[in-house]
């Protein structure tokens, strides 16, 4: 092939993804993950609406380690969906896109996911 | 009017439900009224089941059966499986290339978010008009 001078344009497999990427791409992976997760909430309802035995059975799937496994990632997912999303809302009304905005919002979001998590297991195992 | 660039169609032909899926802004306009009802509502919810961990039977269906969290349980439903197909329709239509592949999972994921939906919200409802 003839030498190329034009520019190609960045490949994902040797281009390292800015943090505004992989933060856009995680917002997709934990949004997949949280409609999966409506499947808990659908079993949630139904066991507490129909059967009494799973509904027990139930309380004490989530009580026990893998149920608090699945619960830390749906809260970790939950609140970096909402809070990723709210920035999402913002850059539809045309604000944020400048990169200095960006980098500050990346930083936001962040550290309101893992600040509103802490808190909420706090809580959460205080009671 | 461009008139560099003639075109027998008028202007709002070209924005009324248009596009390639034919919608318009549709889709996009119903995942961000969705996003927007979800803000609150998520809130609501992350607190109640805080408040509801480790409740037995008897205090959940007092907590489903109060008429304000019977009725933002429904809205709640109403508006996560609608935002979820929405989303999952764009993650589908972005990755899965073949056209029969793509309907299929399309089809496929409507009818399981609809199924899970009226599931959810009729076993709200029972619990409510019922007592479970």
């Amino acid at each position: 092939m003839a030498a190329r001078t034009r520019p190609l344009s960045p490949h994902l497999q040797v281009y390292r993804l800015p943090l505004v990427a992989v933060m856009s791409i995680t917002h997709r992976i934990t949004g997949v993950g949280l409609a999966i997760g409506t499947i808990l909430l659908a079993a949630w309802l139904g066991a507490g609406a129909y059967s009494p035995d799973a509904y027990t059975g139930m309380s004490a799937f989530l009580g026990s380690w893998i149920g608090y496994v699945l619960l830390f990632l749906w809260s970790v997912a939950l609140y970096y969906h909402l809070c990723n999303g709210i920035r999402h809302l913002f850059w539809d009304i045309g604000k944020g896109f400048v990169l200095a905005d960006a980098h500050r919002a990346n930083a936001i979001v962040l550290a309101a996911t893992v600040v509103l998590t802490v808190v909420t297991w706090v809580v959460a195992l205080a009671r | 009017m461009d008139t560099k660039h003639k075109s027998m169609r008028a202007p709002l032909a070209k924005v009324r439900g248009l596009g390639s899926a034919k919608e318009g802004v549709g889709h996009f306009w119903h995942q961000r009224l969705t996003a927007i009802a979800l803000v609150p509502l998520t809130i609501w919810f992350v607190i109640s089941v805080i408040a509801l961990a480790g409740a037995d039977l008897g205090a959940w269906h007092h907590w489903i059966s109060r008429p304000g969290n019977t009725t933002l349980m429904i809205i709640l439903i109403g508006m996560v499986f609608y935002h979820g197909v929405l989303g999952l329709q764009v993650v589908v239509e972005d990755y899965v290339h073949g056209e029969a592949a793509k309907m299929t999972s399309l089809i496929l994921i409507k009818f399981a978010a609809l199924l899970l939906a009226v599931f959810s919200a009729v076993a709200v409802l029972r619990v409510a008009f019922a007592g479970g």
